[in-house]
């Protein structure tokens, strides 16, 4: 043992020995001190770019507080001239008036709401429908060619559905209801329920394709039906993703604005019939830009207390199926 | 003794497998019935525009004329405006992407921005408009020009593109990086030789994505108050556009047949641009990306 230990002093003394010859001849240490002094020089690079990245995620925070900062500036200029008592709870919503307009926003939450309502009794079940098959009794095959057929349906822009609703679903739906107006609140809202069915059927398959397999078969085993099992086991598993993307698909029929602006009309009004022309809020904002509206004027401080109104509704609605996901979600 | 008794078995079993077999039917009528709509949709848009759909329509201005009428200015806005906005919020997409991935600590500031980022992809493209009416036409003054449409449109899509380039930078694995600082590489150097170079594919697939989506928005660029009607073309980023999805709500507006006819054939132009521009990307998507 001690002769080997000797041997291996020795050993490790000639490695010292070449190690410094080395180092004689190639300067190592020198390449080294060359090496850092450069790496100083362009060391700023190293040093800055955490910065500016920062910048640039900042901006996207700094989109949000635009965001608000603006709806919030602007409204206020807005209630100088009209009463948040009289925005809020006034009945009429005329403003292009001469004198004195009327600026009280509940039939335009009304226009929304008609076209959002029927948007999600079109839309839940047809999703909910498609999510259903295409997670449970699809094969691999068709949902290859399903989904991503389902993902064009969602990549249509907005503009096209709403030409669609005008000069397709609005006639065809007159055939059948002849009261029906050339504006009205059943069309839009047909067709953006058309547009959301593709988001709540890929959001709702994704919950329920994350259901693990053991619970169907367990189902199964104790003598279940498919359709049972996908009603009793899987639904109930998966219903906190579900419902988040039901809510989001609302979120976005709040904020849709095309299909409503080119199918829906511009008569806002209280009533709860869907056959005649309405207004939504999106609506209104777009009829006020189209127009010659001056700068500075109530109308045009309007469509920012307008603004406000919908940034709000669909800010609770995302918040809300954010909440959902992370608050009743099943880990499994 | 008979513990089972089949005839009450199969009694009992009959309207469930019965439900089963007619929900089962239900589910997939119901599927078909999207897919169905989605063939009527593209059928009526084609059946309809195809007349108006030639050369000419593509090389002409807009006029009070539906014959002489074409979407030649549309177009040309419409590269402009992708010339505004493929860079900027590639740029900032990307490096948002790059900070929370490689640099951002886990810390109260992190949360915030990404809990920021996806709330600001719910927000409706209308709001977008209003934050760029007063923020870049009247703030700063831009006016209703490309530069103003092209900024508020990079701050509509950035969410989506930030989404994907995070994606595609955290599919890149860690031994990639540790091999890169294991030859003495610095982080910088990581990032921009090893990291972005690796996730090139995904960052190009969403950003493809991004930019179509930019292209067929209309809602913002109507409340930036950009002409729906415009018959010369942009010579600088200060002037005006207008663009496909503007000049299809133009024509979609007016009463007469023979505009609606037009504005069919200027969604099918819009269509294929799509089309376009989604294989492409998922050409990118299935040719580059590698997986390690």
């Amino acid at each position: 043992m001690v002769k080997c230990a000797s041997h291996l002093v020795i050993g490790m003394k000639g490695v010292f020995k070449l190690a410094t010859q080395n180092t004689n001849s190639f300067s190592v240490q020198k390449m080294i001190q060359e090496k850092k002094k450069k790496k100083s020089a362009g060391g700023i690079t190293e040093k800055i770019m955490p910065y500016i990245l920062f910048l640039t995620a900042a901006v996207s925070v700094l989109t949000t507080i635009g965001i608000v900062l603006t709806l919030i500036f602007e409204t206020f200029l807005f209630f100088d001239a009209v009463s948040i008592k009289e925005f809020f709870t006034g009945k009429v919503w005329y403003p292009f008036s001469e004198t004195n307009g009327s600026f009280g926003i509940l039939p335009l939450i009304m226009g929304t709401l008609k076209v959002t309502v029927i948007a999600a009794i079109v839309a839940v079940p047809i999703g909910l429908a498609s999510a259903i098959y295409l997670s449970e009794y699809a094969t691999d095959r068709a949902r290859r060619i399903i989904k991503p057929i389902l993902e064009v349906l969602a990549g249509i822009p907005t503009i096209v559905y709403g030409f669609f609703a005008l000069t397709f679903v609005t006639p065809i739906l007159r055939d059948i209801i002849p009261s029906l107006e050339i504006f009205n609140a059943l069309s839009p809202g047909i067709v953006i329920g058309i547009m959301i069915t593709p988001m709540i059927a890929s959001l709702s398959e994704d919950a329920m394709t994350s259901v693990p397999n053991a619970m169907r078969e367990g189902a199964l085993a104790l003598g279940a039906t498919k359709f049972e099992v996908a009603i009793k086991v899987v639904l109930p598993a998966a219903i906190s993703g579900i419902v988040a993307s039901i809510v989001l698909g609302i979120s976005r029929a709040i904020g849709e604005t095309m299909i409503v602006a080119v199918a829906g009309g511009s008569t806002p009004n209280l009533e709860w019939n869907i056959t005649g022309s309405i207004q939504t809020m999106t609506a209104y904002i777009v009829q006020v830009s189209q127009g010659d509206v001056g700068y500075g004027t109530t109308i045009y401080y309007s469509i920012y207390a307008v603004g406000m109104t919908l940034f709000v509704f669909t800010l609770v609605m995302n918040l809300l199926a954010q909440y959902i996901t992370r608050r009743f979600r099943e880990e499994y | 003794m008979n513990l089972i008794n089949h005839d009450t078995v199969v009694k009992r079993m009959k309207p469930r497998l019965s439900k089963n077999s007619i929900s089962k039917w239900i589910f997939f009528a119901l599927t078909m019935f999207v897919l169905l709509i989605l063939g009527i949709l593209l059928y009526r848009i084609f059946s309809q525009g195809f007349g108006y759909l030639d050369l000419q329509f593509l090389q002409s201005l807009p006029s009070r004329k539906p014959e002489n009428a074409g979407v030649y200015a549309a177009l040309i806005g419409t590269i402009w405006l992708m010339a505004v906005v493929a860079p900027v919020s590639l740029l900032l997409g990307v490096g948002t992407a790059i900070y929370l991935e490689e640099y951002a600590k886990e810390n109260a500031l992190t949360n915030f921005i990404k809990v920021n980022i996806s709330n600001l992809a719910g927000v409706p493209s209308i709001v977008f408009g209003l934050l760029g009416l007063t923020v870049f036409v009247r703030a700063l003054a831009f006016g209703t020009s490309v530069l103003a449409a092209g900024l508020t449109m990079s701050l509509l899509v950035l969410p989506v593109i930030i989404v994907a380039a995070q994606e595609a930078i955290r599919a890149v694995p860690n031994q990639l990086r540790e091999a890169s600082f294991g030859l003495g590489a610095t982080k910088w150097q990581t990032i921009v030789r090893i990291v972005l170079p690796a996730a090139i594919p995904g960052i190009l697939t969403g950003g493809i994505l991004a930019l179509s989506r930019a292209i067929g928005e209309t809602a913002p660029l109507v409340v930036l108050g950009m002409p729906l009607f415009l018959a010369f073309l942009p010579k600088t980023f200060l002037d005006s556009i207008t663009v496909l999805p503007l000049q299809i709500y133009n024509w979609t507006g007016r009463p007469q047949v023979e505009f609606h006819a037009l504005a069919a054939a200027g969604i099918i132009v819009l269509l294929f641009m799509l089309i376009v521009m989604n294989s492409i990307a998922v050409l990118i998507r299935n040719k580059f990306q590698k997986r390690y």
